[in-house]
């Protein structure tokens, strides 16, 4: 058998953060019920400079720069995210570009709210598998809008992380991944609307709950796997405690999420969740460690991956590039004036 | 948005995105942004100059804070604008960030990094390039 997975990774996080105390002082909310309620103790903010194209092509430069590939091996490229640069014009072609692997490849950007990166890993693992190319790299990266004053705007941050999937030296390999999606009105965003707009509390329960409980039950039939088999678990985290309660509800342990939740110190990076909460894992995890993942997007679906980590994980030179570790906590923090001005809040005409 | 700001932008991508020079493969000289010819060897040089890409590792020359940054870089006033030595030889102006003004110093070990340049307002083209950041 022919193991798909992962060659190399990288992430990248904006140095910028505000603390959800002080948005909560900007409008007037107790400070203490809004941390505590969410999770969330702080959040990434991009600066002006920097967009999912900049993001996207710092990870992507970070998974290159920890292995040998070289770019022009690279046969396509797929960025999810729900805050790309263009309306009309694919990211990944920037991407494309500053990691010099054009022009013969593939490039499409994907947009699914915050699964868009887990399902770029499914279009870049189908197109190895089938010998249409030798390495796919699939992105996840938002600087996710949250209209000033929303609930949203507590958790609404920036990240992505970028992943290198083929069949030689995998230092991951991706045993199974499964999908579940229906149309479920949750959360959305419409064409040429600059903020989105949600369904309340309806996003927990009908939404989120039930695509990740049935994905994940899915996904552990079909490899004939139970909770205690994993080593680390990784779930959707729109905000601290949701991924919590939904791991307990499916048998895993606080223990075995800890390393892959990083929303209550930067926040929901939306596309770049899951997949930064993958990176994390990575860059701990040990050959034989088995990892669960399962990402959420609203709309709504999720999707499902069962991997293990191999013995090549030890070649790969992680010190290369920055470990997620290291980009939490390179920080700076900024009040909720220049937070406006860098979330360009603040637009005159 | 200025007429022919799109074609110069698009014909300069791989100097802006990935800091490709050339080299004189006579002298073995490295020029950023490329030249035609090496001025030192002149016409030996001629079909001797390849393209070489800068691995974006250098140091800061000089610097100046800029406190009344123009239209488009006003948002992020002030920053630092340094002169950057680049470990290949050749010298570039550049932004940069991710850095406490009061923390520059000539010396700097700096790396490139991806950012966003300007745009032409809400409507046009994003331009991208490289700035520098810190380097441990
Ligand atoms: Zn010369």
């Amino acid at each position: 058998m022919v193991n798909i997975g992962i060659v190399s990774y990288g992430a990248y996080i904006p140095r910028f953060r505000i603390k959800s105390s002080d948005i909560a002082k900007a409008w007037g909310k107790d400070p203490k019920t809004i941390t505590g309620g969410l999770g969330i103790i702080e959040k990434s903010v991009p600066s002006l400079d920097q967009d999912v194209a900049t993001i996207s092509v710092e990870s992507a430069r970070s998974a290159l720069s920890r292995c040998s590939i070289n770019p022009q091996d690279i046969g396509a490229i797929y960025v999810g995210s729900e805050s790309h640069p263009y309306a009309v014009k694919p990211t990944g072609t920037i991407v494309a570009e500053a990691v010099c692997a054009t022009p013969n490849l593939t490039v499409a950007d994907y947009e699914f709210a915050c699964k868009a990166g887990t399902a770029a890993i499914q279009t870049c693992m189908a197109l190895v598998k089938s010998d249409m190319i030798k390495y796919g790299v699939a992105i996840g990266a938002d600087t996710a809008q949250a209209a000033p004053g929303d609930a949203l705007e507590y958790a609404a941050s920036a990240g992505g992380a970028a992943f290198i999937i083929g069949k030689e030296n995998v230092i991951a390999t991706i045993n199974q991944t499964c999908s579940f999606t229906t149309d479920t009105p949750d959360f959305w965003r419409r064409e040429g609307r600059k903020y989105p707009a949600h369904g309340g509390r309806f996003t927990g329960a009908p939404a989120y709950f039930r695509h990740i409980t049935s994905n994940a039950k899915n996904l552990m039939e079909l490899t004939g796997t139970k909770p205690e088999d994993y080593t680390f678990a990784i779930f959707h985290q729109p905000n601290g405690k949701f991924p919590v309660r939904v791991a307990k509800m499916l048998g895993f342990t606080p223990e075995q999420v800890k390393q892959g939740l990083l929303c209550p110190v930067i926040g929901n990076t939306y596309s770049g969740a899951t997949m930064l909460g993958l990176a994390s894992v990575l860059d701990v995890a040990k050959p034989s460690d088995r990892v669960f993942l399962t990402s959420y997007g609203s709309g709504a679906g999720s999707d499902a991956f069962d991997i293990t980590i191999t013995d090549t994980i030890n070649q790969l030179e992680k010190k290369k590039a920055p470990l997620v570790s290291e980009l939490i906590d390179d920080k700076e923090y900024v009040d909720y004036a220049t937070y406006a001005k860098y979330r360009d809040l603040l637009y005159w005409e | 948005m200025a007429e022919g700001a799109v074609p110069r932008f698009w014909r300069e991508i791989p100097q802006r995105y990935n800091l490709i020079g050339n080299k004189c493969n006579e002298c073995e000289k490295v020029f950023f942004p490329p030249r035609e010819s090496c001025p030192e060897c002149r016409r030996k040089s001629m079909g001797k100059m390849k393209d070489f890409k800068l691995s974006g590792e250098g140091e800061v020359l000089t610097y100046t804070i800029i406190y009344e940054a123009s239209e488009k870089f006003e948002g992020q006033a002030p920053y630092p604008l340094a002169i950057i030595q680049l470990k290949e030889g050749p010298k570039i102006t550049a932004q940069i960030v991710d850095c406490d003004i009061e923390d520059v110093k000539i010396g700097m070990k700096l790396k490139s990094t991806f950012r966003k340049i300007q745009d032409d307002g809400y409507v046009g083209a994003i331009y991208y390039g490289y700035k520098f950041k810190k380097r441990n």
